[in-house]
């Protein structure tokens, strides 16, 4: 696989107040986001995993550091319109990315943007709404939809675009579990699909089902690798306070106490289905 | 509260004749409409006004008691208008007592303004009421298109005034969260006069202005992030066509209104 994403040695600061003085978010941070690959960026509240992800689309650009999509560079002001359209972006709080007070209207809102024709716009809105199995409710106003439902149109409106890549900032902190869930399946499938997917959480869950995780910790990129090789760090994980999932504690105790657990078991359901075996 | 209750600029869903009108068409029949009832003296003139606006209503099949609720916030500012207009107008006197009195052209004039407002209100509620959101900013974009030459950023105003829209139920889930959380700590907004019941909702907005303008941050990043400002021309997925129907909506329209002027001009 090729290299979709590049980070080169990234560092971004905010200017905390007038006189200049600054804080570092990103501290030195490089990685590589594979095409088609599902990449998690797991770290605690203020470890500058969403200022990463704002870094990649231009919607913040590098104190120092390059940031390459596609083989484009993102602090060049020429390639930002480009990167926007092959990387869209999923927020955390459903209720502020949404446009219109019609659900349709915002999935179509995009593609509306990119200048495409009005036919081709209804065929990605109605697609792209089939696919996040929001399509019965495409006429309704997004206020009297669930914080899921809401966050399935986001979803839908950054399909819409036809982007080869969704980069997703917590797209599930402010949901019930049920919204967790089916958003969640729905990255999945979209991944399936041959998205490439980026995934900025902070639950241990959700990164575990990703291809590759890297930790962050204080801006600075801690770990980076399968989930199976994260989580044997179980002891540096907790020092950066983030555990390892249930599944996976479990088969460390398992195997404290000499019963031989597989590596490779992350969740529950691969669980009973090993121990009943 | 009471503000849920507002239907005064709310989209009634349906699919009437009058909802799939070109909302340009409504646009302009609702400003004529309103010219009209300036124009408009006598009680003739008002009932063929109101006669007009009444076959309009039952053409959309939105419920009379549904537009009638939006008319209550503004309840207050009709009967004001009314009392004002009925005591201070110099004329022949019917009744007085105390200091106060109540001429014939006082009373006639306070009758006029009533019902002027009224039907103004439920008129331009009409517009509303029937038009979606967005095609009604499509169609003040589309008519204010010809002021672009002079300047006037006719786009800009018209995706402000569907964020506007879009945003008021959330901000009153925002102003509902910020008062339930005062309460529960102790703050009282229903008794006390007038005065102090106005001084406990400034703790309310200071945290809502606040809210505001998170939201508004976190929203201009959604739209930058899809694309929004770049320089390829915008598109739009549901066009506006001047169809049969709105040829023949104008033609109707335009007889009433020479119905409304020749009556003036004959009475």
């Amino acid at each position: 696989m090729t290299d979709f994403i590049k980070i080169e040695n990234l560092v971004f600061d905010y200017i905390k107040n007038e006189d200049g003085h600054t804080i570092r978010a990103i501290d030195d941070v490089s990685f590589t986001v594979e095409r088609g690959s599902f990449t998690a960026v797991i770290g605690q509240n203020g470890s500058g995993k969403s200022t990463l992800a704002k870094n990649i689309n231009g919607l913040l650009m590098p104190t120092s550091g390059k940031i390459y999509v596609d083989g484009l560079d993102t602090s060049d002001e020429a390639n930002i319109w480009d990167i926007r359209q092959k990387v869209a972006m999923v927020f955390q709080n459903p209720d502020n990315q949404i446009v219109s007070s019609i659900v349709e209207d915002d999935v179509a809102f995009g593609p509306e943007n990119l200048g495409i024709d009005p036919t081709e716009i209804r065929t990605r809105v109605d697609e792209a709404l089939v696919g996040v199995e929001m399509y019965e409710h495409r006429k309704k106003a997004p206020h009297l939809l669930s914080g899921g439902q809401k966050q399935r149109i986001a979803i839908a409106g950054a399909v819409a675009m036809e982007p080869e890549c969704i980069v997703f900032d917590e797209p599930t902190a402010m949901l019930d579990p049920k919204g967790r869930k089916e958003v969640l399946e729905v990255i999945r499938k979209l991944n399936a699909k041959g998205i490439t997917v980026l995934l900025i959480t902070h639950f241990m869950e959700e990164a575990a089902q990703a291809d590759k995780i890297a930790v962050m910790d204080d801006g600075v990129l801690k770990m980076v690798g399968t989930p199976d090789e994260i989580f044997l760090r179980a002891e540096e994980l907790k020092a950066l306070s983030l555990g390892v999932p249930p599944a996976v504690d479990l088969s460390m105790k398992l195997r404290e106490r000499g019963i031989e657990v597989p590596e490779g078991i992350l969740d529950i359901d691969e669980m009973v289905e090993y121990l009943c075996r | 509260m009471a503000i849920r209750d507002i239907t005064l600029g709310q989209y009634y869903p349906g699919s009437s004749w009058i909802h799939k009108l070109d909302p340009r068409v409504k646009i302009m029949a609702t400003i004529l409409y309103i010219v009209a009832l300036f124009v408009v003296d006598d009680f003739i003139g008002f009932a063929i006004a109101a006669a007009g606006l009444a076959s309009v209503i039952i053409i959309s099949k939105v419920p009379l008691s549904y537009i009638l609720r939006g008319l209550k916030p503004v309840f207050l500012i009709i009967s004001f208008t009314l009392i004002i207009n009925m005591f201070m107008i110099k004329g022949e006197v019917l009744v007085s007592f105390w200091i106060f009195e109540i001429t014939r052209e006082g009373l006639r004039t306070a009758i006029f303004m009533a019902i002027r407002l009224i039907l103004l209100i439920i008129g331009s509620s009409l517009l509303t009421l029937t038009t979606k959101p967005i095609s009604l900013t499509d169609g003040i974009e589309a008519l204010l298109s010809p002021f672009k030459k002079i300047g006037l950023p006719a786009h800009d105003l018209a995706m402000m005034m569907t964020i506007a829209l879009r945003f008021i139920p959330t901000l009153m889930e925002e102003t509902d969260k910020i008062m339930k959380a005062q309460q529960a700590r102790g703050a009282d907004f229903e008794s006390g006069n007038l005065m102090s019941r106005a001084k406990a909702l400034i703790p309310i907005l200071v945290p809502l202005f606040i809210s505001a303008f998170r939201i508004a941050h976190d929203l201009a990043m959604a739209m930058e992030a899809r694309c929004y400002g770049c320089d390829i021309k915008r598109t739009r997925m549901n066009g506006m066509k001047f169809a049969g129907r709105d040829v023949a909506a104008s033609i109707l329209y335009v007889l009433f209104l020479a119905a409304i002027i020749l009556q003036r001009v004959l009475m």
